[in-house]
């Protein structure tokens, strides 16, 4: 009975995130506009681009090799199984025994490379460029998270993310300032491998400063389209994550429970919605900073991280 | 099954003779297909290793006994899981290299197809030794063995002091190895591992062999800050060579420091054992894959992977030492297990990735990445291979690479366990300079794959490259598939390690180890890449048919837009290199953000004087801190040795007879007093 | 009082908000950051003195709480940021040593102090003014770094002032420490009186430097 409700609940859950990811990127982009005093496009815009661009036939270079057609794929696939594994309005899904976050963390991996890969594949500058920019940035992206994940592997005893958001919703830990370094580690490594402001910028294709669409450059149709839609996946894997582990209110428990699933989906929606605004509220603040200003950025959080671990030891080593 | 691994090493021994002999017969007349017969061979040995060794691991492990009868020493040889372990991985490595020789390297000089073979015998003695007399005479035998492969393309300049740097830091091991093994021995003289694991070291006479052992085996394995001879020597070795050395030489010597360190000097040290190994691992794994991102020749770039994977194995043996001493019994088998595991995995993808580097460098005639680049299409073999073994070099899962990276992380994330806090800080460091090494190691494979593979080839000789014959094709297809099969079980592969783990934490994990994964702590972290495989490939298939169903077929094709830059000229036909991203290019933000400060990278324009037509050019360039804190001061300390010895050039004919009389006056003094005491 | 108990935790928060913002104090390159962050940092000082004296029911706490917000948070920040503008003076700090590796320093000199603390006060003392003295201890090792790592007059006081904020908070985390009041207010006095020393040294150097640069220009070339 309990796998059949894993089965379920796992089922809700991509759907949710199928309809979850255009959205969230159409409602930051809307909420950007108006913040800016503009209209700005429907936040259904980002799934009519989506399908337009699937009626395209894309346009390869000449020299490009099977890298270029394959990419896409494995990379939307890594992006949509790393974001299958983050809970979201239940927990106890029947895919929840591999949600490892060490795993989840080399799925984006797998993505970045199969990114970086296609940038490199016709030898364009952008795309090289691009490529180099986006596995630099990466190298001290990911030690950054590995010590959040540390942090709380210390507190909640295991590396897999539903065991890791269960301890958490009980509430027993209180507040720490530990956890709250991390979630700056986190925050910092969410904005650099989302390519938000001030790392990147989302929205140009002009600048010289550019790093993920420069290594799309060269896709186009439904090539394209997949790109955007793992990018669309991954920023909402990192709100799902960031709404997992630090605000893991309301999530409903493993099992058959209607009730609970309705107040878990609603308070999911919350606060995907409260991240969506601080996201855009934050990148309309602040202005993109120099590329190598980034790697104090994320060298900084890194510090944070190893900071938030060594406060929990001295923690422990008092209790 | 001794007896079989015994007459395999004859053979090897025969078969060292047979090109030798073969050079003296008169020239003219019928020659023997003399490498085809030495690399057959050696093929024929390497399985025999490979069999024996999974055939040790599965049935248990075999009794010590002598090599030959009657011979001047005791040479006991026996199988143990350790042994059985490292062999099993010589034996597929040996494999590998065999068959890629087979197609490659036939025509190789006398004195490379007569080293080869006693090369792999040398290694297999080693790791077959049961005393510490034949682990010496098994670890000499490979390092002279290997110097001469090294120095087998001694035409050129750099090879010659590439070898002989080498031969340096070989003499250096043996320098410290053998008083290592001598404190090591029993009371009597007895050096059979079954007489010292009885009577283990303690005290300051552990901590001597501890630093000894760290000095001469780390110098074999690589581990910084003694690494400087290796990503000069690989280069120079043909190959097949190098990927030995790198898959199995290194190997070696990380078996002699878990041979030594964790078995014969028992689970009775101190928690503090671990920390030279932990600090020198995590120096090795981020100063190897930093220098991988910033060098420009291919097999530099992996030899000095090798450096960082060596460092990640290490600090897992490291874990394993300090876990032990604080009688945290399952996460000691879990650091030893994630060793374990890198050692096989890394062995094969890097054999893999040394050997498709061969190819490249005899299809496109070149090893620089500057001078590479499109080899997808006229290599599609050599380029899926080597695909799979970047992906495993840059730990991306379902590849075994992550698989033995992640049980690494998990036995660091764990490492607070040991109540010490200063221990707990030492690991939470190691612990963020392991991830932020598998990191820089991703960054620096998709350098790799991306210049010499993607992109449009930046010489003729690039553009005409086509992939090697059947054999060497299976010499990378083999690895490649078992770096996949290995990345999908490693829960079997580890419960295989069990042997090799009773050996070194007496501790063993066939409860965390399933078919379907691997699992630590209580349950609840669990890698199962299996299930991860099987996700990613049912939402890639299903997202392929849902895309395919909207969305016209097939491509069109058009020219490239070239971000601006002005049309290729005629000459070029396959446009202009420079508007291609470089190595150095490539490599600059890293090489800003990291080498500046740990490697003295450094970059200035150099203008040429006003009114000199010369083009201003960037001169760039960094140094490894081992040559600074190592190598320079050794060189001094040479020339200032030498100085004093050219004194002993103005001594008269009775001065000079007095040298060597008081020297043997001496030695006759030392044993009387020995035996005095 | 250990973890769990909103009473130590909100503690442990608010003592690490300001060893955080401490952090922020070397990140920071433009100096009207830094003076943001300062603030900040003042603010939560007296917020982390406020709940000392709400939970050890100490009244005098509270007139601590109260002088370090109307002097750390608003008085001395407002002062230096009318100083800022009144001499147009440079908006970036230049430093002596990169960002990067301050910051590294710091977290290595933040390690330094719990391994000092913890050893020293074990069994001694409450876990919760244990962890306070080790996040005070690293706070001022901070301070001192920023002042050595900074050319800038103007942040190399801000790291003394943020150095004393840590002498207070360690001062506010002992239960039963006498003349806490009377400390932290000698402590400002002199804060004030380095400050004003700053202010009219800054007035004579920025003099000093037009006139060598007067002098520069008239020289020719």
């Amino acid at each position: 009975m309990t796998a059949v409700m894993g089965v379920l609940t796992q089922a809700i859950h991509l759907a949710l995130l199928l309809v979850a990811a255009p959205l969230v990127v159409g409602v930051v982009r809307w909420l950007k506009a108006r913040m800016m005093g503009r209209v700005g496009a429907s936040p259904l815009q980002p799934l009519r681009d989506f399908l337009k661009l699937l009626r395209k036939r894309p346009v390869l270079a000449e020299n490009a090799s099977w890298i270029s057609r394959g990419a896409p794929y494995v990379g939307a696939a890594a992006a949509l199984a790393a974001a299958a594994l983050v809970p979201s309005f239940a927990h106890g899904m029947a895919l929840a025994g591999l949600g490892d976050l060490i795993v989840i963390a080399g799925l984006l991996a797998l993505g970045r490379v199969c990114m970086a890969l296609a940038g490199l594949d016709v030898g364009t500058a952008f795309g090289g460029l691009g490529a180099s920019r986006e596995m630099s940035f990466a190298a001290l992206a990911e030690p950054a998270l590995l010590l959040a994940v540390m942090s709380f592997a210390i507190l909640a005893g295991t590396t897999g993310l539903d065991a890791i958001a269960m301890t958490f919703q009980e509430g027993t830990l209180g507040l720490r300032v530990s956890l709250g370094l991390a979630l700056v580690a986190l925050l910092a490594v969410a904005v650099a491998e989302n390519a938000r402001i001030p790392v990147d910028n989302p929205a140009t294709h002009l600048e010289l400063t550019m790093v993920h669409e420069a290594m799309i450059l060269e896709a186009s149709g439904r090539h394209l389209a997949l790109w955007d839609a793992a990018a669309a996946m991954r920023l909402t894997l990192w709100f799902a994550l960031l709404a997992a582990i630090f605000f893991p209110f309301g999530t409903a428990a493993p099992g058959w429970a209607p009730l609970g699933w309705v107040v878990g989906l609603l308070a999911w929606i919350a606060k995907m919605g409260v991240l969506c605004l601080a996201l855009a509220v934050f990148e309309s603040a602040i202005a993109k900073m120099r590329v190598f200003r980034v790697p104090e950025f994320l060298g900084a959080a890194l510090l944070l991280g190893l900071l938030g671990a060594l406060l929990l030891f001295v923690s422990t080593s008092l209790a | 099954m001794l007896t079989a691994l015994s007459l395999t090493l004859a053979l090897l021994v025969v078969l060292a003779v047979v090109p030798v002999l073969a050079a003296q017969m008169p020239a003219g007349g019928r020659r023997l297909p003399v490498g085809m017969i030495v690399h057959g061979g050696a093929l024929l040995a390497a399985l025999v290793f490979a069999a024996c060794g999974l055939g040790a691991l599965l049935g248990g492990p075999v009794a010590p006994r002598p090599l030959m009868p009657g011979s001047f020493a005791p040479l006991l040889l026996a199988l143990d899981g350790l042994s059985a372990w490292f062999l099993m991985l010589l034996g597929l490595v040996g494999a590998c290299s065999a068959l890629f020789a087979l197609s490659h390297a036939n025509q190789a000089p006398v004195r490379v197809l007569a080293a080869y073979p006693l090369f792999l015998a040398a290694m297999a003695l080693t790791l077959l030794a049961a005393d510490g007399f034949t682990l010496l005479l098994g670890f000499e035998a490979m390092s002279l063995a290997s110097w001469v492969l090294v120095a087998a393309d001694h035409d050129q300049g750099e090879n010659r002091s590439a070898a002989r740097l080498y031969l340096v830091f070989a003499i250096l091991s043996g320098i410290c190895l053998v008083p290592a093994i001598g404190l090591l021995a029993a009371p009597g003289g007895d050096v059979s591992f079954a007489a010292i694991r009885a009577m283990p070291p303690e005290g300051p006479r552990a901590a001597v062999i501890l630093l000894l052992v760290m000095v001469g085996a780390g110098a074999k394995a690589g581990l910084v800050p003694l690494h400087a001879w290796l990503p000069i020597a690989y280069p120079a070795a043909p190959s097949h060579v190098t990927a030995l050395m790198s898959g199995a030489m290194t190997k070696v010597a990380v078996y002699l420091l878990a041979r030594l360190l964790l078995d014969l000097c028992g689970p009775a040290q101190p928690i503090w054992w671990g920390v030279p190994l932990l600090v020198m691992g995590a120096a090795s794994a981020v100063i190897g894959s930093l220098r991988a991102n910033v060098e420009e020749d291919g097999k530099t770039l992996l030899a000095c992977s090798s450096v960082e994977n060596v460092g990640l194995i290490v600090i897992g043996l490291g874990l394993a030492c300090a876990f032990r001493g604080a009688d945290l019994g399952a996460l000691a088998g879990l650091a030893a297990g994630a060793a374990l595991l890198h050692i096989l995995n890394h062995g094969l993808f890097k054999t893999l990735l040394f050997l498709g580097m061969g190819e490249v460098q005899v299809g496109a005639a070149s090893r620089r990445l500057d001078r590479l680049g499109g080899l997808i299409q006229g290599m599609p073999w050599t380029a899926a291979a080597m695909l799979v073994g970047v992906g495993a070099a840059a730990s991306l899962p379902p590849l075994s690479g992550f698989a033995s990276e992640w049980l690494l992380l998990q036995a660091l994330l764990s490492a607070w366990r040991v109540g010490d806090l200063g221990f707990q800080v030492l690991a939470l460091g190691v612990a963020a300079l392991a991830a932020l090494s598998a990191a820089l190691a991703t960054a620096a494979m998709v350098r790799l794959f991306g210049l010499v593979f993607l992109g449009r080839p930046r010489t003729p000789r690039a553009a005409g490259a086509e992939d090697g014959p059947w054999p060497a094709r299976v010499a990378l297809l083999l690895p490649a598939g078992l770096t996949v099969l290995f990345g999908l079980l490693p829960g079997p592969m580890l419960a295989l390690a069990e042997g090799a783990l009773q050996r070194l934490v007496r501790q063993d994990v066939t409860e965390r180890a399933t078919l379907a994964g691997v699992v630590v702590g209580d349950g609840a972290g669990a890698y199962l890449p299996i299930g991860i495989a099987a996700l990613l490939a049912v939402l890639g298939a299903g997202i392929w048919y849902a895309v395919r169903r909207r969305t016209p077929a097939g491509v069109a094709r058009s020219p490239a837009w070239d971000g601006g830059f002005m049309a290729p000229p005629q000459h070029l036909v396959c446009g202009d290199p420079v508007t291609q991203p470089s190595a150095a290019g490539f490599g600059q933000p890293l090489r800003q953000i990291l080498g500046t400060p740990l490697l003295a990278a450094h970059a200035r324009v150099a203008m040429p004087p006003p009114g000199d037509p010369a083009p201003a050019r960037i001169e760039a360039g960094f140094a490894d801190p081992s040559d600074a804190l190592v190598l320079a001061p050794v060189a001094r300390l040479r020339d200032a040795i030498s100085a004093q010895v050219e004194r002993l050039r103005d001594l008269t004919l009775a001065q000079c007879l007095m040298l060597p009389f008081g020297t043997l006056v001496a030695l006759l003094a030392l044993i009387a007093w020995l035996e005095a005491r | 009082m250990s973890f769990g108990t909103p009473a130590y935790d909100v503690a442990h928060l608010l003592g690490g908000g300001v060893l955080l913002l401490s952090f922020v104090l070397l990140y920071q390159r433009r100096l009207d950051a830094v003076i943001s962050a300062f603030a900040v940092q003042g603010a939560l000082l007296a917020a982390a003195a406020a709940w000392q004296g709400y939970i050890q029911g100490a009244a005098g706490l509270y007139v601590t709480a109260a002088i370090a917000f109307v002097a750390k948070a608003v008085a001395i920040p407002l002062a230096l940021r009318l100083l800022l503008g009144r001499l147009g003076l440079h908006r970036t700090v230049e430093t002596a040593l990169g960002v990067g590796a301050s910051l590294v320093a710091a977290v290595a000199l933040v390690g330094l102090s719990v391994l000092v603390i913890l050893p020293i006060t074990a069994g001694q003392a409450q876990a919760l003014t244990r962890e306070d003295m080790a996040l005070a201890l690293s706070v001022v090792l901070l301070g001192m770094l920023m002042m050595i790592t900074r050319r800038n007059a103007i942040s190399q006081v801000i790291g003394l002032m943020s150095l004393e904020n840590g002498l207070i908070l360690a001062a506010v985390g002992v239960t039963g420490m006498p003349l806490v009041v009377e400390l932290s207010t000698a402590a400002l006095v002199l804060m004030v009186a380095v400050v004003a020393g700053v202010v009219v040294f800054q007035i004579r150097d920025r003099l000093e430097t037009l006139d060598t640069s007067l002098l520069d220009r008239l020289r020719g070339g």
